[in-house]
């Protein structure tokens, strides 16, 4: 169908989510109070925000997420040439995944991998 | 024969009478997506009932159990009255909330799975868009459902569903580069991102029969690294009952919440529906070498069957899954993909390359 298809998947997507949520806003009974709207935490009263820092490995995973995502991004277009160019594409691919694994392997090394 | 059975015969058949029933190329365009959009939310409905249905019998036979079997002929409409209970529901919204992410993440996660359909050869010539990058799309938009999943987490305001969205974060993006890498080494042997290039590439055998133990390793590691990306078990900590009662979507009732449950299922066909194509030949009848009589039987099974057959065999293995294998903890999960299945689908992919390079496959 082309491009066009997007556009359609997005409208249905948004129609179908849309129209369930407005339905059961219709047929469903609401009746507000204070209790509903608190935080669900098994009964026990909720301290403070839910909005704080939380821990860093997280973002030390997002950085080496990214490293390797770029790594991604350049070997699909290798993949798809890679038979018709031949050797010295493997060469080169191998040189290039060679560099990445010695990040791992720093990062693995200076403790970004170990959780807490 | 092959008019009377396949999908593509009778999406021309309707194509070609409502250009004649209708004469204007606008009317007949119009029309037509009207008619595509219904069917793929008629499709995608059914889909997550007979998988929800699914799913509850599947486990309640491992567990020697019943499962639902009063609502309907062996208990196949009860997810229809569970859908009609989550209607009635009240949409609850918390005090705290951010309000607007909080109604925002569901559209997300339906616009994005919905997304991802377009790509998917659902048999012989039948397919929404056959983009020329198709592998690399369904791998770029799938990541898309991930800003949902943080963005219902945070604006819950809900310490269960931070920590849920967190970790489901972390697990969603790490597994994300194994998966890609099992992927490009199917694309390395087809030279084409294009689904329909990779499944016909597969005519005189599948990828996981012709690709040696390179593809073979790939397969196990899809399949792997797809379980944590849909947050299934034994990679399920996002929405770990015991500890974190319902993880990133535990504020949400009702409607919303149905929501986040069908993405969640169509996700798994979607995975599932990948694996098929990739590893085991979509669409394409199974086939031995000169056999001809044989070959010839399997050819008269229609090719959506075949897809969908393949497709759920693969749910199935990763239902199976769930009631085979504990939950890992975080450590241990971020430890499998790091220190296990990123360099080994590395090394994989240079094997792949080597037998390539050598023509070993078929």
């Amino acid at each position: 169908m082309g491009s066009v298809s997007l556009i359609l998947l997005l409208i249905c997507g948004l129609a179908f989510a849309g129209g369930g949520i407005f339905l059961s806003w219709v047929v469903a009974k609401t009746k507000k109070n204070a209790v509903k709207g608190e935080p669900y935490e098994c009964g026990i009263p909720t301290t403070g925000t839910s909005w704080i820092q939380f821990h860093v490995g997280y973002y030390l995973f997002a950085l080496i997420f990214l490293v390797f995502d770029v790594e991604l991004v350049f070997l699909f277009p290798w993949a798809v040439v890679v038979t018709k160019v031949g050797w010295t594409a493997l060469t080169e691919i191998v040189i290039f995944m060679f560099i990445l694994f010695m990040g791992l392997l720093y990062a693995w090394k200076k403790g970004a991998l170990k959780w807490m | 024969m092959t008019l009377l059975y396949s999908l593509s015969g009778l999406s021309y058949h309707i194509q070609s009478w409502l250009t004649r029933l209708l004469g204007n190329t606008m009317a007949v365009l119009v029309s037509e997506m009207v008619i595509v959009g219904l069917c793929l939310i008629g499709f995608l409905v059914l889909l997550s009932f007979t998988l929800g249905y699914m799913e509850r019998r599947v486990a309640a036979f491992m567990q020697l159990r019943l499962g639902p079997n009063r609502v309907g002929p062996k208990g196949t409409l009860q997810i229809i009255a569970d859908t009609i209970k989550l209607l009635f529901k009240e949409g609850l919204t918390p005090t705290n909330a951010d309000k607007f992410m909080f109604n925002l993440a569901p559209y997300i996660m339906i616009i994005t799975t919905m997304l991802v359909t377009a790509p998917l050869a659902f048999a012989r010539n039948f397919q929404i868009w056959d983009l020329n990058i198709g592998v690399f799309y369904v791998s770029a938009v799938s990541s898309i459902s991930v800003i949902g999943i943080l963005m219902a987490g945070w604006s819950s305001n809900n310490k269960y569903s931070l920590l849920g969205a967190m970790r489901s974060g972390a697990q969603i993006v790490s597994y994300e580069l194994s998966i890609g890498l099992s992927l490009i080494s199917i694309v390395i042997l087809t030279g084409s991102l294009r689904i329909s290039d990779i499944v016909m590439s597969q005519q005189n055998g599948w990828w996981i029969f012709k690709g040696h133990l390179p593809a073979l390793i790939a397969f196990v590691i899809f399949i792997v690294a797809s379980t944590a990306e849909i947050n299934r078990a034994p990679f399920d900590l996002a929405e770990a009952e015991q500890e974190l009662t319902a993880g990133f979507h535990t504020e949400y009732a009702g409607m919303k919440f149905a929501m986040f449950l069908l993405s969640e299922y169509v996700n798994l066909f979607i995975v599932s529906a990948l694996a098929a194509t990739l590893f085991l030949g979509g669409w394409m009848p199974f086939h031995i070498g000169s056999w001809s009589g044989f070959n010839h039987v399997m050819d008269f099974i229609p090719s959506s069957l075949w897809f969908m057959g393949k497709t759920f065999f693969v749910i199935f293995i990763i239902m199976w899954f769930r009631w085979t294998f504990p939950r890992l903890r975080v450590d241990q999960l971020l430890n499998l993909e790091w220190k296990y299945l990123l360099p080994i689908s590395m090394l994989n992919v240079l094997l792949m390359t080597l037998v390539a390079l050598l023509g070993w496959h078929g």
